[in-house]
């Protein structure tokens, strides 16, 4: 082995490491901070190593690192299998193949498992922008590859980065190239229905998305978080903005600290719960994996979806985590009566509060409910507080033990969750029951793609307070303090603290382009087995099976493949004139009848010999001494009699096999 | 039937014929197969496709398949380096017995540069480019005995573009270069060469040339006539006026008592000796003679009818 193994050179070894970490790159974000730094010092210690003319690693330093990578998984993730620990562990297997990387040998199989860490990382991200990153580092991959063909002495001493160029461009060239045929095989290749193994669900999370609680700083990030969340298409006409509250998790639970939601209720009524008193709303919900069960919908849902429940609260639940792009449809009426009557336990449930907390807003609310007594009066007495002098911002202050109290007598600064917890507690203190919930508001309408799309910056949390004879009252506080963040959303709202690449244009442009997002999720990532199955319905088959499919694909890339076979073969243009191709031409139709020119014989010499064959045609004789005065009796041969002698040459049929006799007959003088 | 396979598919038969010049590759020629890194990548890719499948995740499956079809075209590359190539000449360097004989052959191609290409002929082998329509290779064969040397097939192959795959074909081009006798290693000093070398003493300085005729390869350089070849398109040398004087006489009977090889050895170093003193010299073989006369043209002469005395390789 070692014999056929020569060293990488330099630009080969660059190459492969810069292939490597290609490939690990998009995981490195994910990944758990100290694991991602030590991939990085890995990758960064051999590149350094070899740079300085370093020698082979020697195994003892090796082996101890192959043990050491899975414990550190281990110790991360608590085990190797499973989507995230099995890319960990691909990704420092790959950063250790490259410390071991000596040979042409090694650096093709470190390429070839590139590719596959490349593959991995789009488990977790299928966005337009990152999948097409990825295919272009398909590029430098198939470079790499280029790189290590053995190239003459002479030329391997030439300017290395022309050929590195030179394997680009033939990667870009070969992937380009490719996309017919990939097309077609993605097309066609049956899907699963169900899963080979099964992918466990036990992940950590690692997406942004609503949680299902609510602490003074849980939304934060979440508002700078411009990824889409999900989008939605109306039947009929769109819901004004100040009407699209999107209702996610309800959160009735507060130890003073964090807003929590009680243990889950399936809603066991009939129809009794919710009493619609105004407009039917149908739409399409595409929601964006989130690695949660809710489902999000108007608020508030008429009836859950297919494969979900809803929950007492009206929270739609999934049966299993939304892991992929997941469609559905849902009606929600936008005017409601709900929960006429409150049973003793919900009413209980919703008036609680951790003893031991925030004893000025108690103090406010029992005065509150000295001096006003009526239940409206006081849901409003918070609202006239916060319009007072409240401020709305993203970035607010600290809060100590006694949250509440700080933010309602101290800071005064805050966001919707701060508004939101502090009128709900304010709520319970007097004695009306409230809830929080969280979920989205607003969402941008693209008018091109007549949808909308609403993002995870729309993240918003508002009350709900219940009131005898009127149910369950939504109570937007944020609304009373900045009414831009209801009209406008939460980047607006928050103004001068917004970022430069939060301006106005910018989102307008992101907004804009989201139509392309939407036709990648449409188009290519929910491309599903029941899609599939309509696939050849225009051809008379409405439900495709997976051998009309494996069919179609056969039949279809061998169409291609015969194409790209003709590009390749196709015989370039006979040199010459007309009348050179004519004979040419001539000597074919000979040849193919047994008396093919030897590559020596000039035409004089060939029509000697055909001439000489017992029973030749007489006209082949003839044309060849034809030939001979056509082409060098004259300076130019007349065009007339050049046409003349391609046509006598075509019309010239000669029997298969006239000159057989004469083939044995060399044989024999041979 | 073996004659009709051969033409129509000439690797298939391993090409037993040998064929003249110039030999172009077209696709009736060219074989391809996977190299093992190909299948090993294969592998790779199924496992990509079973993974993306289960995961049910397009754009995974998207990136799996241009992969796929990306290195599954490159066989089409990989033909279209190969294809239409053409073997022009073989040109074999002078060479003795025992030593290794070293061929420089030119392969001729239109069009597109082609790259990575490799040569092997006996073990040896050699990478080359074809960049601006032709491309040279020098490559070596063993050669033990004198007499002709054929240089037997040739495996023309590449795995241009990828490794993925390997294209190929056999030529076995109709060509032997003549490999001459070995030298004797010390062998005695030339017969009568002291009076020769006497008179070469006073001869040198009048030496005249009478003519000028066109460059061989073979000619010594410090023949070249530079002066008069810079006033003319090609290479000129110089022909010296043939001197007079005794003739040194290598003679096939003054080599008696050694076994028969080793007599056509002395011979063949007697001949680089006279040449290196500029000696004119006469050979006399049994059935020949060669001479008399100087310089590389006589010297390839008699080294040839050495080189072809019986029992040289055919």
């Amino acid at each position: 082995m070692s014999k056929s193994a020569p060293v990488l050179t330099a630009p080969q070894f660059a190459l492969t490491a810069a292939s490597v970490f290609a490939a690990v790159l998009p995981h490195l974000a994910r990944m758990p901070k100290m694991f991602a730094l030590v991939i990085l010092a890995l990758l960064a210690w051999r590149i350094v190593q070899r740079l300085r003319g370093g020698a082979k690693i020697p195994a003892l330093i090796k082996l101890p690192l192959v043990v050491l990578i899975p414990v550190l998984v281990i110790a991360n993730y608590g085990n190797v299998f499973g989507r995230e620990p099995g890319t960990a562990l691909a990704c420092a297997m790959l950063a250790l193949k490259l410390v071991e990387t000596e040979t042409r040998r090694d650096a093709r199989a470190a390429i070839a498992f590139a590719s596959f860490v490349l593959m991995s990382a789009l488990l977790f991200n299928s966005a337009l922008v990152f999948t097409l990153m990825l295919c272009a580092a398909l590029s430098l991959l198939l470079a790499t590859l280029y790189e290590l063909e053995p190239r003459p002495a002479a030329t391997a001493a030439l300017v290395w980065k022309k050929h590195v160029l030179d394997g680009l461009r033939t990667g870009a060239f070969a992937l380009l190239a490719a996309v017919p045929l990939c097309l077609c095989v993605f097309v066609f290749l049956p899907r699963l229905g169900s899963p080979l193994w099964g992918a466990p669900t036990d992940d950590k999370t690692s997406r942004s998305g609503l949680g299902d609680e609510m602490d003074p700083t849980s939304l934060q990030e979440l508002l700078i978080d411009d990824s889409a969340a999900f989008r939605v298409s109306f039947d009929g006409p769109v819901p004004e903005r100040a009407q699209r509250y999107w209702r996610g998790p309800v959160l009735t639970r507060f130890d003073g600290k964090v807003w929590t939601r009680s243990r889950f209720l399936a809603d066991a009524r009939r129809g009794d719960a919710v009493e619609s008193i105004g407009d039917v709303v149908d739409y399409e919900i595409t929601l964006e994996p989130s690695d949660r069960r809710w489902l999000l919908a108007l608020d508030v849902p008429l009836a859950a979806p297919e494969n979900a429940v809803r929950g007492a609260d009206m929270t739609l639940v999934s049966d299993k985590p939304v892991d992929q792009l997941l469609r559905y449809r849902a009606r929600s009426t936008l005017r409601y009566r709900l929960d006429a009557q409150l049973g003793a336990r919900e009413r209980e449930r919703n008036l609680t509060l951790p003893p031991g907390f925030d004893p000025r807003a108690r103090a406010l609310a029992s005065q509150w409910r000295r001096d006003l007594g009526d239940d409206e009066a006081i849901a409003r007495a918070p609202l006239e507080l916060f319009q007072k002098d409240f401020f709305y911002t993203l970035a607010p202050p600290d809060l100590g033990r006694d949250s509440v109290d700080d933010f309602l007598f101290e800071t005064r600064r805050g966001f919707c969750q701060h508004f939101a917890s502090a009128y709900t507690f304010l709520m319970r203190a007097s004695g009306i029951p409230a809830r929080v919930v969280t979920g989205y508001q607003g969402g941008y309408f693209n008018t091109f793609g007549n949808y909308l799309v609403v993002r995870q910056s729309d993240a918003h949390a508002w009350a709900e307070i219940w009131l005898n004879g009127r149910g369950w009252v939504r109570v937007d506080p944020t609304g009373a303090v900045s009414p831009q963040r209801v009209q406008l959303g939460a980047q607006a709202a928050a103004g001068a603290s917004a970022q430069w690449y939060h301006s106005d244009w910018l989102v307008g442009l992101r907004n804009q382009f989201d139509l392309v997002n939407r036709g990648w999720n449409s188009l290519v990532v929910q491309f599903n087995e029941l899609r599939q199955q309509s696939l050849l319905t225009p051809f008379g088959i409405a439900k495709a099976e997976y051998y009309d499919l494996i069919g179609v694909l056969i039949g279809t890339s061998t169409i291609l493949l015969a194409l790209y076979s003709w590009w390749v073969l196709r015989r370039p243009r006979e040199a010459g004139d007309a009348l050179d191709a004519a004979y040419m031409r001539l000597c074919r139709k000979l040849a193919r009848s047994g008396a093919a020119r030897a590559a020596h014989e000039g035409p004089r010499t060939y029509a000697r010999r055909v001439g000489a064959i017992a029973d030749s045609p007489v006209p082949v004789q003839q044309l060849l001494e034809h030939y001979v005065s056509l082409r060098y009796a004259h300076a130019l041969a007349p065009s007339a009699a050049v046409r003349e002698f391609v046509t006598a040459v075509r019309a010239l049929r000669l029997p298969r096999s006239f000159a057989k006799v004469n083939v044995l007959g060399q044989a024999a003088t041979r | 039937m073996l004659a009709a396979a051969e033409r129509r598919l000439p690797a298939l038969t391993r090409l037993k014929q040998p064929e003249t010049l110039p030999i172009r590759l077209h696709r009736h020629r060219i074989y391809v197969l996977p190299t093992r890194f190909g299948l090993m990548f294969s592998a790779v890719l199924l496992v990509m496709l079973m993974g993306a499948l289960n995961y049910n995740n397009n754009p995974a499956l998207l990136l799996t398949c241009l992969l796929g079809a990306a290195c599954y075209q490159s066989v089409f590359q990989a033909f279209r380096c190969i294809n239409g190539v053409q073997l022009a000449s073989l040109q074999g360097e002078p060479c003795h017995a025992g030593e290794p004989l070293y061929v420089n052959v030119t392969f001729h191609a239109d069009g597109r540069p082609r790259r990575s290409l490799r040569m092997r002929v006996a073990d040896h082998e050699t990478v080359f480019d074809i960049a601006g329509g032709d491309g040279r290779v020098r490559t070596s064969v063993p050669a033990p005995q004198r007499g002709w040397r054929r240089l037997g097939r040739i495996r023309l192959y590449s795995e241009y573009p990828f490794g993925l795959f390997q294209v190929w074909s056999w030529l076995n081009p109709e060509f032997a270069a003549l490999v001459y006798p070995r030298l004797e290693i010390a062998a005695p000093p030339l017969p009568h060469a002291d009076d020769a070398a006497a008179e070469v003493a006073t001869k040198r300085s009048g030496d005249e040339f009478g003519m000028l005729r066109d460059y061989h390869p073979s000619d010594p350089r410090r023949s070249i006539a530079w002066k008069a070849s810079a006033r003319h398109d090609t290479l000129l040398v110089k022909e010296f006026e043939q001197r007079r004087g005794q003739d040194v006489a290598l003679e096939w009977a003054a080599t008696t008592g050694l076994v028969y090889e080793a007599r056509i050895s002395r011979l063949a170093a007697w001949i680089g000796a006279a040449e290196a003193a500029q000696l004119r010299y006469v050979l006399r073989l049994p059935d020949e003679t060669v001479g008399p006369g100087l310089g590389p043209d006589h010297r390839h002469a008699c080294m040839r009818a050495l080189a072809l005395l019986p029992g040289a390789a055919a």
